[in-house]
């Protein structure tokens, strides 16, 4: 089970590395703070999650969200029915929100392309639409679901007395805020980013490969893609839910707003800027996406200016003006041009950036590319009715 | 019963922002085969062509009053909007129809935006695979909403409606009933003939024009057109920038029903592909009927009876209506088979 | 009906096909015996890609069934029928084009060995040795082994339908179903294809084999189906089709041909 190949297993060690040793190479970013370093964690292994998906299949879901939310909310209330203990709380994020994931994925495969997209979608909104109206008993609608000191914790209450004041969420008396839950975080990411590995170097991985590639020859070929798919669903959706779990660790607070569509964007757009279909790719783009979001929005004008101040200074107030427009508030602004940049320039996201320089130095040849032969039947066909 | 018509009327005003949008969409895909996400963010530049419009015609001259006095004892300020001063009652006129009056401002600046985004960025994107598009579109929706609250800021900007047609009309007495019993304000009444007038500009465009001919028949078979040695890349163009104008006039007439403000492109976005899918992709009556069924349908589910019955439907009818459609019929109501199965 | 006897594998019996109002098939009956190669010809718009449809589970018919060795195909989905030993090689090859050349030899070879669905995430493909060799092994055979890491996209039209070919033996199915494997080739590479057919053809397989080009169709056949307007209208050996009046004016009738 463990048997990895040795390239595979390199990249993971490094990983681990690199991901172990964040609180001391972040501190010189200024993003060496605990709240920040678990969203880092968390928002990685969301996207290596969703990577499965729709990195591995090319199956494009707007619907990722829900099973972030369904994940928050199944651990607070693990919290508040059971026990302050996180294991626990993980299994409760898996359970339902695996369950969930069968259960839309096993519509929504129903139909591929655009319509399993807008499927994914619908659903999606449904969720968050409920979750603010008729579910309010379960999720406490706009005010978000949290822990209050009349929660039965009936498991932990055999052992500990009740408190006076709201418990955090421990394990092995370390409460889950701070470093610690970054730690936590860190390696339930390099769990799911191990069998992550596993399943991108597995025969189950190449079958997932094989469905983005051409689904129409894998079913002629003998194999049902349905449960393949369905699989992979589930998968990923376990990944969502395991990574709203771990929101709901670090702060026991789940809100429906985690559930809107614009979050599962915001995911699609972390595994598009690192690199679609790579395995550090997406963790990249989150780590990216997070940092900017965190930094960027907290610069106002008094940063720029000192940021500028080289400047002379009529330029200096233009140059402040302008890119206050980016910083702070107008974030999106500069998410959203990204955005545009790497789709059209770089569709490969960063990994591919990183492959083409790293070409241009080395002018060995990518073995794994071999020589391109233009074929025109490879060129991308214009016509959009594939029907029959 | 009086209750359900009423609903039904209070939808068809909304049935017809989705369908005019729909339409829009509608017509960028079946001409260039794009998945346009930026196009609820069409529909928002537009109200906030409404916006702008009035913001520029209310710019006051602020005179200091030489003999009267206000409250606190300063000289009053007396403010004239320019308008007024130079067209006199015109520009008073001007500013009661500022809505209806931005519709001039609105078909040029759409016109614009709509063709230097077609060239700029989307022509780029015919032949990448429609997951691209997406997310192409996606991104410059992302940036449009932004831009425009630098401008604007994140608030509702509420516009009036004309005086002449404020109020609301006694639909019952017409058709025989007591009063009072259907009563519908009349700015909804005309948002909904505004729409439907659209739309019959729009088809009978298509249907009887030699460009609209042309364009047809390029979204029926592109190569064959291309054949004949006409330039249906430009048409098609023009066709985007045609769409823009459609989801931004539709924008400017639905500012006095709902204050927009920079997300309502996306708000209408997820709701308007909805209707696309439900309507069948590529086809232009699918997106209308699907419109307008959507609209009726999301106000009937409002009816507290049926609330009763079903809580929360209201909030999820139109994604559970996508959601039964895309399964039993997924070429949706009037497509054609096959469109997009990939 | 009358037609299928003791070495029949595949029985195509009394098969019809309707889009809208249009007869696509009608009437057929086709009984494909063991170990031999079975050619379809017939003008453009015979029926006989649909037949093709049919057979592999893609197009339902509207009449009749295809048992295979006694088994009903008629119903079942593509990826049942190939795994009751179908398989097919397309008239554009259909491959993986973002998978390496080992790769798509590979990815069939798990589907013969592990059925239509199997969750093996803890082996890596590495250390699946058995059926990495196996399509090593069919790789040398084809000539294909300098692209083998190659991504499939990239290879030439030909090396493309060799692959698929390959992708297709590496199962050894009951029955090969080859839609014009020399469609838009070269007299040099037609004459290839023929000679690779040839040496699959002494293994015994049994295959079906649509093609327009008759030096294909008679080096290759032992027996001939002819496919006009959805019906058959002649069966026999390569020489008595070629003899047949009726054929003549079939084809006589599409001068292009």
């Amino acid at each position: 089970m463990f048997n990895i190949p040795k390239k595979d297993a390199i990249t993971f060690v490094l990983f681990a590395i690199v991901v172990l040793t964040m609180p001391i190479w972040l501190a010189p970013l200024g993003a060496s703070y605990p709240g920040l370093l678990q969203k880092f964690a968390i928002y990685a292994l969301l996207a290596v999650g969703y990577n499965i998906l729709f990195g591995l299949t090319g199956y494009l879901s707007f619907g990722h969200a829900a099973f972030l939310g369904v994940g928050s909310y199944a651990a607070v209330w693990s919290f508040k029915l059971l026990s302050m203990n996180p294991v626990l709380a993980l299994v409760f994020a898996i359970f339902f929100s695996g369950l969930f994931a069968l259960a839309i994925g096993f519509i929504s495969l129903r139909r591929s392309g655009i319509y399993f997209s807008i499927l994914t979608l619908a659903f999606a909104q449904m969720s968050y639409k409920l979750a603010y109206s008729v579910l309010s008993p379960i999720t406490h609608g706009e005010n978000g679901l949290q822990l209050t000191l009349q929660d039965p914790r009936a498991i932990d209450m055999m052992f500990i007395e009740r408190g006076s004041s709201l418990p955090t969420s421990s394990l092995f008396g370390i409460p889950m805020n701070g470093y610690a839950g970054f730690y936590f975080c860190a390696v339930i990411l390099l769990i799911g980013f191990f069998i992550a590995q596993k399943i991108t170097s597995s025969p189950f991985g190449m079958m997932l490969k094989g469905i983005k590639s051409n689904e129409d020859r894998m079913n002629y070929t003998g194999f049902n893609t349905k449960p393949y798919m369905l699989t992979a669903f589930v998968i990923s959706g376990i990944y969502a839910g395991v990574a709203g779990g771990l929101l709901s660790i670090t702060d026991p607070l789940a809100g429906a707003e985690r559930m809107q569509w614009t979050a599962s964007g915001e995911l699609v757009l972390m595994t598009i800027l690192g690199g679609v279909g790579t395995l550090v790719g997406p963790v990249i783009g989150a780590w990216i996406i997070k940092y900017f979001e965190n930094i960027f929005s907290a610069f106002n004008e008094s940063v720029l200016h000192n940021f500028f101040a080289f400047l002379p200074d009529n330029f200096e107030s233009i140059v402040v003006l302008i890119s206050s427009k980016f910083v702070g508030e107008g974030w999106h602004l500069t998410l959203g041009l990204m955005f545009v940049l790497v789709v059209v320039f770089l569709p490969g996201g960063i990994m591919e950036g990183v492959r083409r320089i790293s070409a241009r130095f080395s002018n060995r040849k990518d073995p794994s590319k071999g020589e391109e032969v233009i074929d025109p039947e490879n060129l991308p066909k214009p016509d959009l009715k594939k029907g029959e | 019963m009086d209750a359900f018509f009423l609903q039904v009327l209070n939808g068809l005003d909304k049935g017809g922002a989705y369908a005019l949008i729909a339409l829009g969409l509608t017509l960028v895909f079946g001409t260039l085969g794009v998945v346009n996400f930026a196009h609820g963010a069409l529909f928002m530049i537009g109200a906030f062509c409404a916006v702008t419009f009035r913001k520029l015609i209310t710019l006051e001259q602020v005179v200091l009053s030489k003999t009267e006095l206000s409250p606190w004892g300063t000289p009053l300020e007396i403010r004239t909007p320019y308008a007024q001063q130079w067209f006199g009652d015109f520009g008073n006129v001007l500013i009661d129809y500022s809505v209806p009056f931005s519709l001039l401002l609105a078909i040029p600046v759409m016109l614009l935006i709509g063709i230097s985004m077609e060239r700029g960025l989307i022509k780029h994107f015919y032949k990448r695979p429609h997951a691209e598009q997406i997310l192409v579109t996606f991104g410059l929706a992302i940036v449009l909403q932004e831009i425009v609250k630098t401008f604007f800021g994140a608030n509702p900007n509420p516009q009036p409606i004309p005086q002449a047609l404020q109020g609301a009309a006694d639909l019952g007495v017409m058709v025989g009933l007591a009063q009072h019993t259907i009563t519908y304000p009349i700015w909804r009444l005309v948002y909904l003939l505004f729409s439907l007038s659209v739309i019959a500009s729009v088809f009978a465009f298509l249907r009887f024009t030699t460009f609209g001919m042309v364009v047809r028949a390029g979204m029926a078979d592109r190569e064959t057109v291309s054949m004949l040695g006409i330039n249906i890349d430009k048409r098609f163009t023009i066709m985007f920038g045609i769409a823009a104008v459609v989801a931004g006039l539709a924008g400017v007439m639905y500012t006095p029903i709902l204050p927009p403000d920079y997300t309502l492109g996306m708000d209408f976005l997820v709701l308007s592909f909805i209707v696309v899918v439900v309507g069948g992709m590529g086809s232009l009556p699918g997106a209308v009927l699907a419109g307008f069924t959507l609209g009726v349908v999301q106000s009937l589910a409002s009816m507290t009876a049926v609330k009763d019955i079903l809580p929360g439907i209201d909030q999820i009818i139109i994604y559970l209506v996508a959601v039964i459609i895309l399964l039993v019929r997924p070429r949706g109501l009037l497509g054609k088979r096959g469109v997009m199965e990939n | 009906m009358v037609k299928a006897s003791n070495n029949t594998v595949l029985h195509v019996a009394d098969v019809h096909k309707t889009f809208g109002g249009l007869h696509a098939l009608a009437d057929v009956d086709l009984a494909i015996e063991e170990g031999k190669t079975h050619a379809i010809i017939g003008p453009n718009g015979a029926g006989k890609s649909t037949l093709l449809n049919v057979i592999v589970g893609k197009l339902a018919p509207t009449r009749g069934t295809v048992v295979l060795d006694g088994e009903v195909l008629t119903g079942k989905s593509p990826h049942e029928i190939n795994q009751m030993g179908v398989a097919r090689v397309f008239q554009t090859p259909e491959i993986f084009p973002d998978l390496s050349v080992f790769d798509n030899v590979m990815a069939p070879a798990f589907a013969k060995r592990d059925g239509s669905f199997k969750i093996n995430i803890f082996n890596s493909l590495q250390s699946e040795k058995d059926i990495a060799q196996e399509a090593e092994e069919i790789i040398v055979d084809f000539g294909l082994e300098p692209m083998i890491n190659t991504h499939a996209g990239a290879l030439s039209r030909g090396h493309k339908r060799r692959l698929e070919l390959a992708m297709c033996l590496i199962q050894k199915p009951r029955i090969l179903l080859l839609d014009e494997p020399t469609a838009g080739m070269s007299r040099h590479d037609t004459n290839t294809t023929i000679d690779l057919l040839k040496k699959i053809k002494s293994t015994g397989m049994t295959k079906i084999i649509i093609e327009h080009d008759m030096h294909v169709v008679f080096s290759l056949a032992d027996k001939v189906s002819v496919l006009a307007q959805g019906r058959i209208i002649a069966e026999g050996s390569p020489d008595e089709i070629r003899a047949n009046p009726k054929v003549k004016e079939a084809y006589l009738g599409e001068s292009s041909e």
